[in-house]
């Protein structure tokens, strides 16, 4: 057996002298060994991702982390997050953007779980449907924000068909200042059209993963869909849920064009106030403090979602 | 059995239509907003703005044309697509080697690099646009198509290691071995018998760094002035720009991503499933 193994690998002499005329010339000992090939191929490989990582993700992290915590003359600070924390749309601010995440990656987790399970058990029709539940993963999320300012703004959709129902005589300023609750219900529903793609995507290739004979062995034991979804198909799913969520956590803190689409400065956000201060403020220290705020959240949620959904390693496949 | 969506076998005749209704019913979800922003884009200026809405939209290219000669969206379109291929190809062209050294190689420190990808990937990267605002000021790559790109380039390179990584794992070692014990060596062997294999998923995850280059707002408008992108330039002019600019715009920012998803759609899956893991 090792000896039919080694001589796919290395031609039987005989052969070699057949290919030996045809090409020219031969290698009779694989190019793992050769010398410009052995153990510095790899590393030639990955230098240019290396090289590319360490100057525009490394370098300029560490200028924005010294940025955030130094004065300009060069001392340790912490008077930009004072700064930041002072101000007074801060606490709105920091408010809005939990709290979006916090009804919005629930909300898309369990519709990202529902349609996964559905297209695993869809006979016809199965890539039509995902073409059309997978189109806002390439919406960017301003064009997500402008769709849906189609519907809410003041002649949009929305009040068209109330009106058309007879529920109201003159159009509501769903986006107005005044109506802060609808205001968060759109720019929520927007979030939750445009990005629920990307997890059911994540989740979609988890589900192809687990081998079919797992689901069918628990029916036979008597196991009822739910209980085979408690017991089986979500404990195999948890890395798959767990790069989802991790990603999708991190983007919800993000959150940025949508909500200026459409409710201009009027629902204040953390990415909204970074530009902000970089922009109309020109204040880019405290501009970095946010960063660093947006940075501790995600990691804190990071951590949080990995210990979440640990899997013990025993239990992998 | 004229149904174009069918539900699993088992399970009653309620079971099923419950299936399919909610089937539709999310897929209403996803194209009722696209389809009325697309009808808000070819409707005249008065008709968007008009209280209530005419039951059936009358069509008029108006806002469209008067959106293509606003001033700048020609530029900022075609800066757009300019950028938006120069992040596919340097994301690709870093990607595509780090890829197949993953899936190729056990080599010291492999696990550190798949590890310092991923932590790309796990930190809100459109935030480095600010110190990189002020480092190509100094380089001299400010408000240039190179500099966003290179930003660009960077939220997709993650995506294009891993996708890579599990393209080149789908593609037997034995393969190219077969090709190097008839005479071929490592790059030859690559070219010839890898490379066209791959080729499809390559094309794929390389529209794919072209659909996040194409999206990204925020960098882009951090980063440039003059050369504003598409996504930078509408952000720029929501408070300036009456109504039908802002569907028109909508509009053109959506299409492209309908063809580019319906030609990656087959890789979209594929490529998660092993970069999971």
């Amino acid at each position: 057996m090792l000896g039919s193994g080694r001589a796919f690998r290395r031609p039987l002499p005989g052969r070699v002298s057949s290919h030996e005329t045809a090409l020219g010339h031969v290698h009779t000992r694989a190019p793992d060994s050769d010398a410009m090939n052995s153990r510095s191929l790899p590393y030639l490989l990955i230098a240019p991702a290396l090289l590319f990582l360490a100057v525009f993700f490394l370098y300029p992290f560490s200028l924005v982390a010294w940025q955030a915590f130094s004065t300009d003359e060069g001392r340790l600070t912490t008077e930009h997050f004072a700064d930041m924390v002072g101000y007074w749309k801060f606490n709105d601010t920091l408010r809005n953007t939990l709290w979006l995440a916090a009804i919005v990656v629930p909300i898309q987790l369990v519709l990202s779980l529902l349609m996964a399970t559905m297209v695993s058990k869809m006979q016809r029709g199965r890539d039509m449907v995902l073409y059309i539940w997978t189109i806002p993963l390439g919406i960017s999320d301003l064009a997500a924000g402008l769709i849906w300012l189609a519907i809410f703004e003041q002649t949009g959709y929305l009040n068209s068909i109330l009106h058309g129902l007879g529920l109201i005589e003159q159009p509501v300023a769903f986006l107005g200042y005044q109506s802060k609750l609808t205001l968060f219900v759109a720019i929520m529903l927007a979030e939750v059209w445009r990005a629920t793609a990307i997890m059911l995507v994540i989740l979609v290739a988890g589900i192809g993963l687990i081998p079919k004979e797992y689901n069918e062995a628990a029916e036979v034991f008597g196991a009822g869909p739910w209980q085979r979804f408690r017991r089986v198909t979500f404990p195999l799913l948890k890395p798959s849920l767990q790069t989802a969520l991790i990603l999708r956590v991190i983007l919800a803190f993000e959150v940025f064009a949508v909500v200026i689409a459409l409710s201009g400065t009027q629902f204040p956000v953390l990415m909204g106030a970074v530009y902000e201060r970089q922009f109309v403020l020109r204040d880019t220290s405290v501009a970095a403090a946010y960063a660093m705020l947006i940075l501790a959240i995600s990691i804190a949620f990071t951590l949080l979602v990995l210990w979440w959904l640990r899997v013990p390693k025993e239990a992998r496949i | 059995m004229s149904t174009l969506v069918d539900g699993p076998v088992r399970g009653g005749r309620g079971q099923r239509v419950l299936f399919i209704a909610t089937t539709v019913i999310l897929c209403l979800w996803v194209l009722v907003p696209i389809y009325l922003l697309f009808v808000n884009a070819v409707s005249s200026s008065s008709d968007v703005t008009t209280f209530p809405k005419p039951r059936v939209p009358a069509i008029d290219l108006e806002s469209l044309r008067f959106f293509m000669n606003y001033q700048g969206v020609a530029r900022a379109s075609w800066n757009s697509l300019v950028v938006a291929c120069t992040t596919m190809v340097i994301a690709i062209g870093i990607g595509a080697p780090a890829g197949y050294a993953l899936s190729r190689f056990d080599f010291r420190g492999k696990s550190a690099f798949r590890l310092l990808v991923l932590l790309t990937r796990a930190f809100p990267l459109p935030l480095l646009a600010l110190p990189l605002a002020i480092l190509y000021i100094r380089v001299g790559l400010d408000d240039t198509v190179l500099g966003i790109a290179c930003v660009h380039a960077l939220l997709a390179m993650p995506f294009a290691v891993l996708i890579n990584f599990s393209l080149f794992s789908g593609i037997p070692v034995e393969l190219e071995e077969a090709a190097w014990t008839l005479g071929c060596n490592r790059w030859q062997a690559f070219r010839k018998v890898v490379l066209p294999l791959v080729l499809p998923g390559l094309t794929a995850s390389a529209i794919f760094a072209f659909v996040i280059s194409w999206n990204e707002v925020f960098a882009a408008a951090v980063l440039t002035i003059e050369h504003r992108t598409l996504p930078a330039f509408l952000l720029q002019s929501l408070n300036s720009a009456p109504l039908h600019l802002k569907f028109a715009g909508g509009a053109m920012l959506v299409l492209p991503a309908l063809f580019f998803i319906f030609a990656v759609r087959k890789y979209l899956f594929a490529m998660w499933g092993i970069a999971n893991r």
